[in-house]
């Protein structure tokens, strides 16, 4: 894909730091890390000075949805986009998994304490440790946790309670 | 037109191309889930503690989640344009076609907990069903349910087997729950034209071939929590074709009032 199309009128617009602008938006959330980093962002097209994003939700229910499209609107308008040249589409297939979260994505959920899931997310294998002292002495509190992917757990060792991303 | 409204109630065109009964069809799963997570959601800050009310909380989400993904689909069958908001907030208690189950009171916690397990164990065959649908948009919808409808039986059964086989009284209020329950038990497998039609096309599964799994389900959580299914009796139906027990209205009265004395009004 070109680096710099033009777009209607005239306003240059970088692809590639459009693109790179997009996959920094912050899950509203868990704020450290990004949609890139969740693999809620699937695609993101820019030609012809249009703008076409491809998210997907999480958990169904989940009303940080909301949030992510205003946050990519904003992304999109700041890079010179008309709110005609955007388009957000929500996809459902295939539906996602805990496994599309990137290897960053899962050190970054670690080091603000959050558990990141196992993998596979059918068949998780291995167990989980608590962020801080790294024990497998843990128990799960409840499957049901501050935000639809999380359940509230605590370790045995250290005594805090901490969040596990629940494998889906 | 493909489908019409006569006197308030939604009338099939038997010449009517497959989307009028696949916007039937949807619409079914998306009222089972609206009205269920209306019901769930009355639980915040009720529930006997902080985990189970955030629980319960995050059920009536993923429900309502699911509802959304659901209404926004029929609305495009439908193509009148109308949105998942209009579909919702605007039908009456005769366009509603949710099964009679889910629009019971909450009752106690057990008779909540029945109702839910039921559901779910209902759900959880539904979607895997419907995972395989021809129709791709379904079929996504349904692989996404899926994975959700696992926690939520899990939850469910969990709670099924703690309060039949926990104290005396938390196994008599859950044995009364299950038989007061068990009338709306049928309705779930009963045989549906629309259903029947689509399930032909395969685009729908057949209520009636969600039943055997249904029960096997329900008689593995029912033997560690000490609960006996019961005979066979009168059983309630009519909530896919707009007849309802009189709780619907009154919930729909609740959840519609904003939208009804303000149309169009956003936050």
């Amino acid at each position: 894909m070109d680096a710099t199309l033009l777009s209607g009128d005239a306003v240059v617009i970088d692809a590639r730091d459009v693109q790179s602008r997009v996959e920094a938006v912050p899950d509203p959330e868990l704020p450290w890390v990004t949609i890139s980093d969740l693999g809620v962002l699937r695609s993101t097209h820019i030609a012809l000075g249009r703008a076409v994003v491809e998210v997907t939700p999480t958990w169904s229910g989940c009303p940080a949805m909301d949030a992510i499209r205003e946050s990519i609107r904003l992304v999109l308008g700041e890079a010179g986009f008309t709110p005609e040249q955007m388009e957000i589409n929500t996809t459902f297939s295939p539906a996602w998994t805990t496994d599309d979260i990137t290897d960053a994505g899962r050190r970054k959920l670690a080091q603000a304490g959050i558990a990141p899931p196992r993998r596979p997310a059918e068949q998780p294998l291995g167990e989980t440790l608590c962020p801080r002292c790294q024990s497998t002495g843990v128990r799960q509190v409840s499957e049901f946790g501050s935000t639809p992917c999380k359940a509230l757990m605590v370790c045995r060792s250290c005594l805090e309670p901490f969040d596990r991303f629940k494998e889906l | 037109m493909a489908v019409t409204e006569t006197s308030g109630l939604l009338t099939e065109n038997p010449s009517a191309p497959r989307d009028s009964a696949l916007f039937r069809y949807v619409l079914y799963q998306a009222d089972d889930n609206l009205v269920l997570a209306q019901r769930m959601s009355a639980w915040i800050s009720r529930a006997h503690d902080l985990e189970e009310d955030i629980a319960l909380a995050n059920i009536a989400l993923d429900l309502l989640g699911r509802a959304r993904m659901l209404l926004e689909y029929a609305g495009k069958l439908e193509g009148k344009c109308r949105t998942e908001d209009e579909l919702a907030m605007f039908r009456s208690e005769r366009e509603y076609t949710n099964l009679l189950l889910v629009e019971q009171p909450n009752g106690d916690f057990a008779y909540t907990m029945v109702r839910q397990f039921f559901f779910d164990a209902y759900q959880l065959g539904l979607w895997k069903a419907l995972a395989d649908s021809k129709d791709t948009t379904l079929a996504a919808i349904a692989g996404k349910a899926l994975k959700e409808a696992r926690y939520h039986l899990r939850h469910s059964s969990g709670w099924l087997v703690r309060l039949g086989d926990g104290t005396r009284e938390s196994h008599r209020r859950t044995r009364q729950a299950v038989e007061e329950l068990w009338r709306f038990v049928p309705e779930m497998f009963e045989s549906e034209e629309t259903c029947d039609r689509l399930a032909e096309a395969e685009v729908a599964v057949s209520p009636s071939q969600l039943r055997p799994a249904w029960i096997r389900r329900v008689r593995d959580t029912f033997s560690s929590a000490g609960l006996q299914i019961p005979g066979d009796r009168f059983s309630r139906s009519g909530g896919r074709s707009g007849f309802h027990t009189e709780h619907l209205g009154y919930l729909l009265a609740e959840m519609q009032w904003m939208q009804r004395s303000y149309p169009g009004m956003q936050w």
